[in-house]
């Protein structure tokens, strides 16, 4: 591997760093509280968004365990799961409105707590200091608090799950009328305000941590670093955080006039409609159900993209390093983000096609949804062509990101089926829909994260991880979410609905029982890889392999200029000076050039 | 033409940036701003739907509007104290600012009681419920800017540092302004789409 050859590259790397703690000490002391729990230090805080959003990622994924064990075995009863999870799982067998609370939870906790907190809360705190050459964020103190928004916002969803009548359970969309009234279900009672407060709070935490990417990026950018040569992951968090700063906002105002629905009486969401469990019609007057879908999704689609963008940044740069070119086509690849942020904002309808929309209307958000395939397409091409004949290192980092260009085309082609209005009357609501953006969203979004995780490991704590186990964690994963989801296209076609717990006694469907069990098999032996990861993880930050060299990678950003674990402020002495842009890979007969190295007299232009 | 590029470039690089507490106030304007257009479009949307009940609007509204506008005012007027190094007008002023947002949102309560006798309520969905609810979260926004300079003004009362940085006046002030328009935006909304 070609991180052994740089081994012996700079041996008194470290000896800066540890000057520079000394020199840091007299103006600022730092004890255990102000060092590891409120840190205001961005590598810190990056830290403790990684490992929550791991906590987060196990018991989500967990959930999805617990139901694909239903799906896969409906007729078996499993004592374990009694004793586990009590009155839920009355004689072993899941009862259905826990299976509601677990897919519900399940898809709350990794479209948010997940891929937006765990994703961007961790890359975009680390990276952007370190590659636009800042001593740390424009407001470290609000940097703090929306870690620890998401921190309370993760103790009142967990705490959720314990209350009697259940975590909500209407869906992670929350569609009224379940989510706006009480007597629905179980799950709409106490759990379900907990999931508001929660997520009142997460909107919080990310409106706290997205202003502060935005005026870090844009205000506090080292000498030379202009808006164009900054590396890819820079711009995707951008994008990201401009995203999560206008939409978040518009989710918090649905969630308001719900919580009043629930709780005041006024009739935004629910109307006179009738009540099965107190054979009772309502109170309420005019409200519209479909308000909330309009302002749920007006957020709901750019999440998206919030939760795919910083992946898209995190495998362009680490594919540019990895195969030793420059990325192909930089500028088209940062437009091609902005035109995927402008068109994020301009189609949430196609997520209600059958709500009764009108058909006219239905077609030019048909016209705009397919639109977004045409950034797709040149960012795709951009990293296909990054590939070609390029001198490749098969890393772990780059075969995540090599796994995520596979995926995010597999996914992506699904969605041109799903876009359209017409073929989406009969595909809407079916497993169709949970196999595409499983793919195009959760599957590959994980994969950036994972190929951003082995890449910057490194840098994070000065340790590399084990290999061996990630080859096996890229192999099992690839395969395991092919397995999984690619079944789940023909039970989607064949018109098989998502949210129900048990097939088996529908003639339609019950043809699919062995199928079911197949995807159930395989997702547990992909959970189970996973928690492998999570044990290189937490094994390699104190046992792994020592980082000995600054720049492990040859890499050309800036965050390889920085000591193996640079203390609060970065750099030891002055900030480094920008000259050049991220990808002088291979250039004039030169493996790699740093951002930090002036323009030579003969050099040729890239 | 290369140097040319490189001079601008020095140039603008030289050029004094904004800075970015004021930077990242100004995106966290546009997100409330997003914030209240979701409730105002959602208001439209409502509005066209049967069952849409509508209200009186009160004439303390009027003097509401009057008294946040001054507070504008008189918050400029302390900016200005405050560049001048005039401490003693620009600590009466910050004063008097708070004061007239501590009555802006006493005006705007008052307001919402003389509607709810009317006999609007929080039952239906009609101006009126959009209309403590939008006002209400506006008012709150004042609240957060009432907190804000109350912390200003103990800083200006603190015998132990004296700053004259003018960032966080300057912030608040913004702020300030930004809740101002913001209501006034709001005002004509709900004068106009009645």
């Amino acid at each position: 591997m070609s991180n052994e050859l740089t081994v012996h590259g700079h041996p008194g790397v470290a000896a800066p760093d540890i000057h520079y703690e000394d020199h840091e000490v007299h103006h600022h002391k730092e004890t255990f509280i102000t060092k590891y729990v409120f840190s205001q230090d961005h590598k810190m805080i990056s830290k403790q968004f990684i490992i929550t959003g791991m906590v987060w990622a196990i018991l989500g994924g967990l959930m999805s365990v617990l139901f694909r064990l239903q799906l896969g075995y409906p007729d078996t009863a499993f004592p374990f799961l009694e004793d586990l999870l009590g009155k839920w799982a009355k004689g072993g067998k899941i009862q259905p409105e826990f299976y509601y609370a677990l897919v519900t939870m399940h898809g709350t906790v990794l479209v948010f707590f997940v891929l937006t907190g765990g994703l961007s809360g961790t890359f975009a705190n680390f990276l952007i200091p370190l590659q636009i050459g800042a001593r740390d964020m424009a407001s470290p103190f609000l940097n703090m608090l929306s870690y620890w928004f998401f921190w309370l916002a993760s103790v009142v969803m967990v705490s959720s799950l314990f209350v009697e009548t259940g975590p909500a359970s209407g869906g992670w969309t929350s569609y009224p009328p379940l989510s706006a009234l009480g007597d629905a279900s179980q799950g709409s009672k106490a759990g379900m305000d907990l999931w508001i407060i929660s997520m009142a709070l997460f909107v919080v935490s990310s409106l706290l941590g997205g202003l502060n990417y935005i005026s870090t990026i844009l205000n506090m950018r080292t000498k030379g670093m202009s808006m164009t040569r900054m590396p890819l992951t820079i711009w995707a968090i951008l994008f990201t955080a401009i995203l999560g700063v206008l939409s978040f906002p518009v989710l918090l105002s649905g969630f308001i006039l719900l919580l009043f629905d629930r709780h005041a009486g006024t009739s935004f969401y629910l109307s006179d409609i009738f009540i099965a469990s107190t054979q009772k019609a309502l109170p309420n007057e005019g409200g519209s159900a479909i308000l909330f879908q309009h302002l749920f999704w007006f957020l709901g689609h750019p999440e998206v993209y919030i939760i795919i963008l910083p992946a898209m940044g995190l495998v362009s740069e680490v594919m540019a390093v990895n195969t030793r070119k420059p990325i192909f086509g930089y500028m088209a690849m940062v437009g091609s983000l902005f035109a995927i942020t402008i068109l994020a904002f301009l189609v949430w309808a196609h997520h209600m096609f059958v709500t009764g929309l009108n058909p006219f209307l239905g077609s030019v958000f048909v016209l705009l949804t397919l639109l977004i395939a045409i950034p797709s397409a040149i960012k795709v091409f951009n990293w296909i062509t990054t590939l070609w004949k390029g001198n490749i290192r098969f890393t772990p980092a780059m075969l995540f990101a090599i796994g995520f260009v596979s995926l995010f085309i597999s996914g992506g082609l699904t969605g041109i089926f799903l876009g359209n209005s017409t073929l989406d009357i009969h595909l809407h609501d079916t497993y169709f829909v949970i196999a595409h953006f499983h793919i195009v969203m959760g599957v590959s979004a994980f994969f950036g994260m994972f190929c951003g995780v082995y890449h910057w490991f490194p840098k994070m704590y000065g340790r590399y991880m084990n290999n061996t186990m990630a080859y096996i964690h890229f192999w099992v994963t690839l395969v395991g979410a092919y397995l999984i989801f690619w079944p789940m296209h023909y039970e989607g076609l064949a018109g098989m609905p998502r949210r129900y717990l048990d097939y088996s006694g529908w003639a339609s469907f019950n043809q699919f029982g062995e199928l079911n069990r197949f995807i159930s098999t395989v997702a547990m032996v992909v959970f189970a890889v996973q928690l492998m990861f999570v044990f290189n993880f937490f094994y390699s930050i104190f046992k792994g392999r020592r980082v000995t060299s600054q720049n492990p990678w040859g890499s050309t950003t800036l965050e390889w200029t920085a000591p193996i674990r640079p203390g609060h402020g970065n750099w030891p002495g002055e900030i480094p000076e920008v000259h050049r842009w991220a990808y002088d890979y291979g250039k004039d007969g030169r493996d790699f050039i740093m951002q930090t190295e002036p323009i030579g007299d003969h050099e040729s232009k890239h | 033409m290369t140097t040319f590029i490189e001079a601008t470039l020095t140039v603008s690089e030289q050029r004094k940036r904004i800075h970015p507490h004021k930077f990242t106030l100004w995106v966290g304007l546009g997100s409330i701003i997003m914030m209240f257009a979701a409730f105002t479009s959602a208001y439209i949307v409502k509005r066209q739907q049967p069952g849409w009940t509508t209200f009186e609007i009160p004439r303390t509204f009027w003097y509401s509007t009057l008294v946040i506008l001054a507070s504008s005012v008189s918050m400029q007027l302390a900016v200005r104290a405050f560049k001048d190094r005039e401490m003693q007008r620009y600590r009466r002023l910050i004063t008097l600012t708070a004061l007239l947002g501590v009555l802006f949102i006493t005006l705007q309560l008052l307001s919402f009681r003389q509607i709810w006798f009317t006999g609007v309520t929080m039952r239906g969905s009609g101006a009126g419920q959009f209309l403590y609810i939008i006002a209400g979260l506006h008012a709150l926004h004042v609240l957060g800017g009432v907190i804000a300079l109350l912390v200003l003004f103990f800083k200006a009362f603190s015998a132990r540092m004296r700053s004259y940085n003018s960032v966080p006046i300057e912030v608040a002030s913004t702020y300030w302004h930004f809740v101002d328009a913001l209501w006034i935006y709001l005002f004509i909304f709900f004068l106009w789409i009645h």
